[in-house]
């Protein structure tokens, strides 16, 4: 039995990629306002579950055929990473570093290694939300 | 490593080899390879003597643990070397016996063999071991060994029971020991026994001083089968006979004699000392040798015999150390109680050993050991028979046997006794005497038993298994030996007296040597007609009316109920344990969680209630409190509200909404109070629960029905406790503030230091990020544990599926 939900369907489309841009949002402005790598990425699993909503698993497989799993230990190993990096400069671990920059487009940004650490938090979050839904999706 | 240390240990490293010798030379008797190493330690010993004599010590320390000052000191003076000569000598004479008493084809006699030696090396250990420690752990060897050697055969049950409760008794002694080990070491700073004997100011001024002492005489009457820890010794008679004489007369159950005249120096100026040592062997030598009459098994005789006499011994260490009293050598009268001691400890040694071997051929020859079944056997066995007269007269103490001498002696020190004006011995001081004659008539009752119950009377044949003939000469060595030891020590005591007596009285009594004198001991045989030899003659008269009248007075033993003995009381005390443990555990390990959690709960409210009460924390202060807006008190009003919605509902979806409720409304609450990144994710974060819980609510089995939650008070009374706790816990908590807060640092540094204005993100990444790190790892590990939960579940079921 196939329904027909064309509205839903239609409205997810546009929907995903606004709540996905307003991830990346947060995310990015975590440093500043309120929001950072837990939130962005909760809402960007949010954003791909509304596809799952809207279409079934399956089409979400074709679609995005990425293994959410994989998403966890990249997400730690960025976090441990950062962490790790701050040996090569002879300081503690996780020690962060920051510094204004001129970049192209953009103009004087400020760049903190933190985002690189957030960045781990945010692909973790965003693949254990992933696989629990999944998982828990594909079961009978 | 000096030729003593080797000397110690030589019978481990044999023993290592056994198995070897066994298996590759099934022809000869294993015995044969272990024969030799005791004699050559019997002689390797011998020539300590002269040494000794000349009042030397030989001392010899191999490092072991010395941070912890722990070494492996060997010491030989007079009363190590006694004992050492007792040992190797004694376990000469046991091995070669053994090997025509064990049978090649039938036993596992290369375990037998190395439970032996592993015996042998773990007392000579004990024996000569200056340090405390290390003779500790030579003690709890012999413990082990013996445990062993009792269940050697141990498809018996009596066998296997046996074991366990000498183990149980003895190591219950010997962890007393240690910890009066460790008592002593607290006081003195050191285990090593000489350093302590130079510290004994220190020891006998300091408050753990009687503690200490006690825990030592705890050790010493469980090895040496005190009353009322005696009760393993007759059982531990389900062991072969050779391990009986070796073990449980000669050896074994002296070590708890040796560790109370080894630390003697330190202890015994003591009332506490003298009345629990001389109490205590006095009862045992009456109670030893009021049990013995009433057995029926010729070891069992033998093991209430060796219980009297260690007993008897014990009461003599006890009253000689009255000796330690007077400072004054010269007309010392009660040095003769330690003589004594020492005199009989080795005159026991070789009559009950030469005992024990006659039991054993009877045993081997007849097939059975019960007296009642026994008789006529003197024109058969005459040569065991002469060994046995010789050997229980000695015991009786009948002239001219060593057991007389030492008897003499005994009434000597006992009827002393009253003369003492120490410890108000002049008025209670009289039941020494007393007691030690009783004890006395009794012992020469059960040795007469013992012989002619056995040897003399009806010749039964058909009660016994086997047709009983003479014990091949092999056998018969050893017995003859130690029998004719016991005519030598009785004829000349004194070839004994400057050897090894004197030597050994200056290890126990050093106190009285200390100005270069020395102790000069001449065991009489006549010592003209007094008290000690009225004594003796009305023993024998009373003791020869009462084995006559046997039959008429035995009856009294059936007065004392099998309800009330030692045994049923250890019986019922360990199955006590067992029982209460298990009734005990199965009352509150229930295996419902529910009761688990009120068992926490219940410590949690106790425990904090009681420490909050202990340290004065009711103060509560309200100054500081931040005015309540309307916002605040609305929402938490919803929160009430849907508190109570969840708790009280019928329905379980009602309940997870209302929880739904809660949590937003405590989204809710994080804006009120300014806390936007956790507002954000709370909201999140509780959708998704939301939904869990849906899902779980939807995969419930159809049989549940809905149904209210049922009121336990038990369940409404702790969770009000713990809701009162916990608020008592954050008012008072909040009330008293000892430092400013951390976060005024935070707030400062945050854009300086980090670059970022979010405070919060930058304490989660910056500041604190190993803590973000961990989190993240955590619900790394939560997705997977869901997803191999849900994949294994659908595995399973696919493969049951296919059955």
């Amino acid at each position: 039995m196939k329904s027909n939900d064309i509205i839903l369907q239609t409205a997810a489309k546009f929907v995903t990629f606004i709540i996905m841009i307003f991830s990346f949002y947060i995310f990015l402005g975590g440093h500043f306002g309120p929001g950072g790598g837990f939130v962005g990425g909760l809402l960007t699993s949010s954003a791909l579950v509304l596809m799952l909503l809207a279409f079934d698993i399956k089409t979400m497989s074709t679609v995005i055929p990425f293994d959410y799993k994989l998403l966890i230990p990249i997400g730690l190993l960025v976090a441990l990473g950062t962490g790790v990096g701050s040996f090569f400069f002879h300081v503690p671990f996780l020690t962060h570093a920051f510094g204004h920059f001129t970049l192209p487009i953009i103009g004087e940004t400020e760049l903190a290694t933190a985002t690189i650490f957030d960045l781990g938090v945010y692909l973790v979050v965003v693949g254990i939300t992933m696989t629990i839904i999944q998982t828990i999706g594909e079961s009978e | 490593m000096s030729w003593l240390h080797l000397a110690i240990l030589s019978p481990f490293i044999l023993a290592v080899f056994i198995p070897l010798f066994y298996k590759n030379f099934r022809r000869i008797h294993t015995g044969w390879f272990v024969f030799p190493l005791p004699a050559v330690l019997f002689g390797y010993f011998l020539h300590f003597i002269p040494m000794n004599q000349n009042g030397d010590v030989y001392t010899k320390t191999l490092k072991w643990i010395p941070s912890l000052h722990i070494n492996f000191t060997a010491h030989i003076d007079g009363l190590s070397l006694l004992f050492a000569l007792l040992i190797s000598g004694i376990g000469a004479l046991v091995i070669l016996y053994s090997i025509f008493y064990l049978s090649k084809a039938k036993e596992a006699l290369h375990s037998f063999y190395v439970y032996l030696l592993l015996f042998m090396g773990a007392m000579l250990g004990v024996v000569l071991s200056d340090n405390l420690i290390v003779l500790y752990s030579f003690w709890e060897l012999t413990s082990l060994s013996s445990f062993l050697l009792i269940g050697f055969w141990y498809e018996r049950k009596k066998s296997t029971s046996g074991a366990q409760k000498s183990l149980v008794i003895t190591v219950f002694g010997g962890l007393s020991m240690l910890a009066g080990i460790s008592l002593l070491y607290i006081i003195t700073g050191t285990s090593s026994i000489q350093e302590m004997s130079s510290q004994i100011e220190v020891i006998t001024s300091h408050e753990l001083f009687i503690p200490a002492l006690i825990l030592f005489l705890l050790g010493a009457f469980t090895k040496s089968a005190q009353f009322p820890f005696h009760i393993w010794l007759p059982d531990a008679m389900e062991a072969p006979t050779p391990v009986s004489a070796y073990l449980h007369s000669a050896t074994m159950v002296k070590a708890g004699i040796y560790l109370l005249a080894r630390m003697s120096p330190i202890f015994s100026d003591n009332a506490v000392w003298f009345i629990t040592v001389g109490i205590v062997g006095s009862i045992t030598l009456f109670w030893g040798s009021f049990s013995a009459i009433k057995q029926k098994d010729l070891k069992g005789i033998l093991a209430f015999s060796t219980i009297s006499q260690l007993g008897l011994i014990m009461s003599l260490i006890g009253v000689g150390s009255a000796a330690l009293h007077y400072d004054y050598l010269d007309d010392n009268f009660y040095v003769i109680a330690l003589t004594a001691a020492v005199f009989h400890l080795i005159n026991h040694a070789t009559f009950k050993g030469s005992l024990f071997m006659i039991v054993g051929i009877i045993d081997h020859e007849t097939g059975t050991r019960d007296i009642r079944k026994l008789g006529g056997l003197m024109s058969i066995m005459p040569i065991s028979f002469t060994i046995a007269l010789i050997g229980g007269l000695s015991m009786a103490g009948i002239p001219p046997f060593n057991g007389f001498l030492s008897k003499e002696m005994f009434f000597t020190a006992m009827t002393n006794v009253m003369e003492m004006d120490i410890y108000h011995l002049e008025t209670w001081g009289v039941l020494f005497p007393i007691i030690a004659w009783i004890g006395s008539i009794f012992t020469f009752l059960y040795s007469i038993i013992l012989v002619f119950k056995t040897f003399t009377g009806a010749y039964q044949p058909e009660k016994l298994a086997k047709k009983p003939h003479e014990a091949p000469i092999g056998m018969l060595i050893s017995p003859i030996i130690l029998a004719s030891l016991v005519i030598v020590f009785g004829f000349f005591p004194n070839i004994l007296a400057y050897t090894i007596i004197e030597p050994a009285m200056s290890a126990i009594a050093p106190q009285l040597v200390q100005g270069g004198e020395r102790f000069y001991i001449n065991i009489q045989f006549w010592h003209g007609l007094n008290l000690e030899i009225a004594m003796t003659l009305g023993v024998i008269l009373i003791g020869i009316l009462l084995f006559v009248t046997l039959k008429k007075w035995t009856k009294i033993y059936d007065l004392l109920p099998e309800k009330f003995t030692l045994n049923n009381l250890y019986n019922g005390l360990l199955k006590g344990i067992e029982q209460g443990s298990k009734s005990i555990t199965s009352f509150f390990m229930t295996g419902f969680i529910r009761d688990y959690l009120v068992y926490i709960f219940s410590f949690f409210i106790v425990l904090v209630l009681g420490t909050m009460w202990a340290k004065n924390a009711f103060q509560f202060n309200f100054s500081n409190v931040a005015p309540i807006g309307v916002y605040e008190a609305i929402l938490a009003l919803v929160t009430v509200a849907a508190t109570i919605t969840t708790l009280l509902s019928k329905s379980r979806l009602t309940a997870i909404i209302s929880l739904g409720v809660v949590g937003y409304t405590v989204a809710l609450f994080f804006v009120l109070f300014r806390a936007p990144d956790l507002a954000l994710t709370q909201l999140v974060i509780e959708t998704i629960s939301v939904a869990l819980f849906l899902l779980c609510f939807y995969y419930l089995p159809q049989l549940k029905r809905n149904k209210k939650l049922t009121f336990r008070l038990t369940n409404f009374l702790i969770s009000l406790g713990v809701g009162v706790v916990v608020t008592l816990v954050a008012l008072s908590a909040n009330s008293n503030r000892l430092f400013t807060s951390i976060s005024e640092y935070f707030l400062k540094e945050s854009y300086r230091e980090a670059g970022g204005k979010n405070v919060v993100n930058v304490i989660l990444v910056d500041f604190r990020g190993f803590d973000t790190l961990f989190e993240i790892t955590v619900l790394g590990i939560a997705a997977f544990g869901i997803f191999a939960l849900i994949k294994l579940q659908l595995e399973r079921r696919n493969e049951n599926e296919k059955q």
